[in-house]
């Protein structure tokens, strides 16, 4: 294993400071990667939408708003919760940091809760596209695709959430072991720029599944 | 470290730590660049082997494998295994891998973890698809159009395409590293224009990596949605479509052929320039070449699909830009031949696969311009010019690099010379075994024998006994250095610290390095190509 010059700092960098930059450019650069991977799917979503504007309208509008619109609350929340972690942890406040990691977590949790309720719900509305299919008519298939799209696109979030919670609670731990201090947090910063990357997907998906069909 | 050996001597990479837990749990670039040379190696000779039968096959007109079905897992088990198990991965993951942060001065590459990491996703994703093919395979070809792949096509789809999903992500780790690594840690005075070429085109193959494979990976999770449960958005039926397959596919493997093509410029780069005694030939031409090409690699996807049905509107503006592609990429090749003028050439096996790569990735590229015209491509589309093609640039083109870097820097890596005299050999029957085996593909082309296809009429059984009996040549020419590298491994002279008299920060550390690869960090007063005096005699071995 690697040695230490310093505390937490691998040989091949010059100093802490120099490590924290290219840890944080790293993730920076994998939240591009992850842009262009929501980013092919949302154009795929667009691009369809356009061929079947009316399916793709009545099947939104089969969608449940409210869950979605609590969970977009819920998220944005927890963004500024850790927002206020990582400002608390400048300052050298590592309890508070603890706090934050572990509301974060938990609102997390309350939107994967949620968002199991809703894919519940759905199924029960016979919305899953490979089933027996709620819509019928001239509206079926592009209500299909709509919902195809709605899983695929709600599943692979919800793997980025289960990931993000993880790795809050991860910071919460090592917080609590008092690995961070004013001067060093790297950690800290390059997950909060994960969780609210996540976040952000979340604003972008929420208005494809919710309000544009329901504004057409 | 142990110290017991002398006092005054670092122990190399090779020694640090002898056990296989040393090697499993590595996280020195260099052991992790090992691993995956021994994996890619393997996964080399199943794809090569898959060849071969293809090869056989085709030897009668009436095919000599039992069925058709056979014929097509086998060029299907070809492609997937040759694309994403070695021609992407190959350069940047080995020569890259070991080479990048000598090269730039630095001790590692900046994340240790996520480059290890990035192997064993490797192995994960070798894992799934080797097990896919083997259990029975699939017969879509390797680039799994829908709806073929999503509703017809019998086989083990979804496992393969969850190989190369799980190995996109080494990729990509992979990719990280390297662009965090070349903004992060270059050694003092190493400014970008003093970076070898070789830094750039690995620079340039990165960003690619980042921006295209998590396109593919989207497109993959559509496709296999759509096979699990029989319903999904490439499916016409309900009005999805199958040609969004075809744009998402192509947007990121179009760019992957940059990706495998970009590292082979960057070795040759390098190889040419020490080889002629000469400095590079228009350094910063061939710099921003490199950029360039990735860049316009990015809006060309759509020259695969010019008889898909595509607008033509569509047609025209992709077949444009992909002449503009060929601009950096022949001007690279002029910058090449500029370099040899007036140089001192050494013909040293290094040179002759660099050699090699350029003329071959010549003729490549230049039929790439017919296949970029229109009207031309409503007839060679989808028949053996197009194979002929691609293979010149990635097999004959890439191969030949890759086996140059690995002459190169062979002395580096395993601190022992190879034999010169059977390697000379070995390169050129590597390009005479080639030409053999592709030159008639370009022929049968033309004349018009589409791909793909486990029969064919009788009058192409001449060229395609040509081919295959260029196919065993060539097999000979890949065989060879297994024997030769291996047996130098043991008996090879041990290398001096620069046995070519190169430049470069590589040459200025041990063979092979020590762990941190530097005692102390170099300082960069100069560029890259600094061949001063043409006359300096290299270690002839």
């Amino acid at each position: 294993m690697s040695e230490n010059v310093a505390p937490h700092t691998h040989f091949q960098y010059e100093d802490a400071r120099h490590q924290a930059d290219s840890a944080i450019a790293g993730m920076w650069l994998f939240l591009a990667t992850e842009v262009l991977f929501f980013g092919g799917l949302i154009l795929a979503w667009i691009f369809c939408r356009h061929w079947n504007p009316e399916g793709f309208a009545a099947g939104a509008k089969e969608s449940v708003l409210w869950i979605g619109t609590v969970n977009l609350a819920l998220l944005i929340t927890s963004s500024f919760v850790y927002g206020l972690g990582q400002a608390a942890i400048e300052a050298g406040r590592v309890r508070m940091l603890i706090w934050c990691c572990l509301l974060t977590a938990g609102i997390g949790v309350v939107f994967l809760g949620l968002k199991l309720l809703e894919w519940h719900v759905d199924l029960d509305e016979n919305l899953w596209p490979a089933g027996p299919f709620k819509l019928h008519g001239a509206e079926a298939d592009g209500g299909r695709l709509f919902w195809i799209f709605y899983f695929v696109a709600t599943g692979l979030h919800a793997v980025h959430m289960l990931v993000g919670i993880v790795a809050v609670c991860w910071i919460a731990l090592r917080a609590r072991r008092a690995e961070f201090t004013a001067d060093w947090h790297t950690p800290v910063t390059v997950v909060g720029l994960y969780w609210s990357f996540v976040d952000m997907v979340w604003i972008v998906l929420y208005p494809l599944i919710y309000v544009v069909g329901r504004l057409s | 470290m142990s110290q017991t050996v002398t006092a005054t001597r670092v122990l190399s990479y090779l020694e640090d730590g002898k056990t296989l837990r040393s090697w499993l749990l590595t996280t020195d670039h260099k052991r992790i660049a090992i691993l995956y040379a021994l994996s890619i190696t393997v996964f080399f000779f199943i794809g090569g082997t898959a060849a071969a039968l293809i090869r056989y096959n085709l030897v009668t007109p009436q095919g000599a494998l039992p069925s058709a079905e056979t014929y097509n897992r086998l060029f299907t088990m070809h492609g997937v295994i040759m694309v994403w198990f070695f021609l992407v991965p190959a350069a940047p993951v080995t020569i890259g891998n070991f080479i990048i942060p000598l090269m730039i001065g630095a001790r590692d590459l900046a994340f240790p973890k996520i480059n290890l990491m990035s192997w064993y996703l490797f192995m994960a994703g070798g894992a799934c698809a080797l097990y896919a093919l083997f259990a029975g395979g699939v017969d879509t070809g390797w680039t799994f159009y829908a709806p073929l792949s999503s509703n017809y096509a019998q086989g083990h789809v979804v496992a393969v395409v969850a190989g190369i999903f799980i190995s996109g992500f080494s990729t990509i780790a992979t990719g990280l590293n390297f662009v965090v690594t070349i903004h992060r840690l270059r050694a003092p005075g190493l400014t970008w224009y003093r970076l070898p070429v070789f830094i750039w085109s690995f620079y340039a193959t990165s960003v690619i990596f980042l921006l295209a494979t998590p396109v593919l990976a989207i497109t993959l999770i559509l496709l296999s949605f759509e096979r699990i449960f029989h319903v999904g958005v490439f499916d016409p039926r309900i009005g999805g479509d199958p040609l969004l397959f075809q744009h998402m596919f192509w947007f990121y493997s179009h760019p992957a052929v940059y990706i495998m093509v970009l590292p082979g410029m960057g070795i040759v780069s390098q190889i040419i320039p020490c080889f002629s005694r000469k400095e590079l030939f228009g350094y910063k031409f061939v710099v921003w070449c490199s950029v360039a090409i990735a860049v316009i690699g990015f809006f060309v996807w759509g020259h695969h699909m010019f008889v898909s049905g595509q607008s033509p509107y569509a047609s025209i503006v992709f077949s444009l830009l992909s002449y503009f592609v060929a601009v950096p990429s022949a001007i690279k090749v002029f910058n090449w031949l500029g370099t040899m003028h007036k140089g001192r050439i050494h013909f040293n096996a290094p040179m002759i696969y660099a050699l090699g790569f350029v003329g071959l990735f010549t003729s490549g590229g230049l039929t790439g311009l017919f296949l970029a015209a229109l009207a031309a491509d409503v007839h060679l589309h989808d028949t053996y010019f197009v194979i002929a093609h691609f293979h010149f640039i990635m097999v004959g083109g890439m191969v030949s690099a890759y086996f140059a870097a690995l002459h190169f820097w062979w002395p580096k890596i395993t601190g022992r010379m190879y034999p010169e005299t059977i390697a000379r050999g070995a390169a050129l029957l590597m390009f005479l075994g080639f030409n053999f085996t592709f030159l008639p593909q370009y022929i049968l082309g033309y004349l018009g024998m589409p791909r793909r296809y486990h029969s064919y009429p009788p009058e192409f059984q001449v060229l395609n006994v040509l081919s295959s009996a260029g196919a065993s040549i060539l097999a000979v020419a890949y065989v060879l250095p297994l024997f030769y590298l291996g047996w130098s491994l043991f008996r090879g002279e041990r290398a001096p610290r620069n046995p070519w008299r190169a430049t470069g920060l590589e040459w200025t550390t041990d063979s092979p390095p020590i762990t941190r690869n530097f005692l102390v960090v170099p300082t960069v007063t100069s560029g890259p190509y600094d061949y001063a005096d043409p006359h300096t005699k290299l270690a002839d071995v």
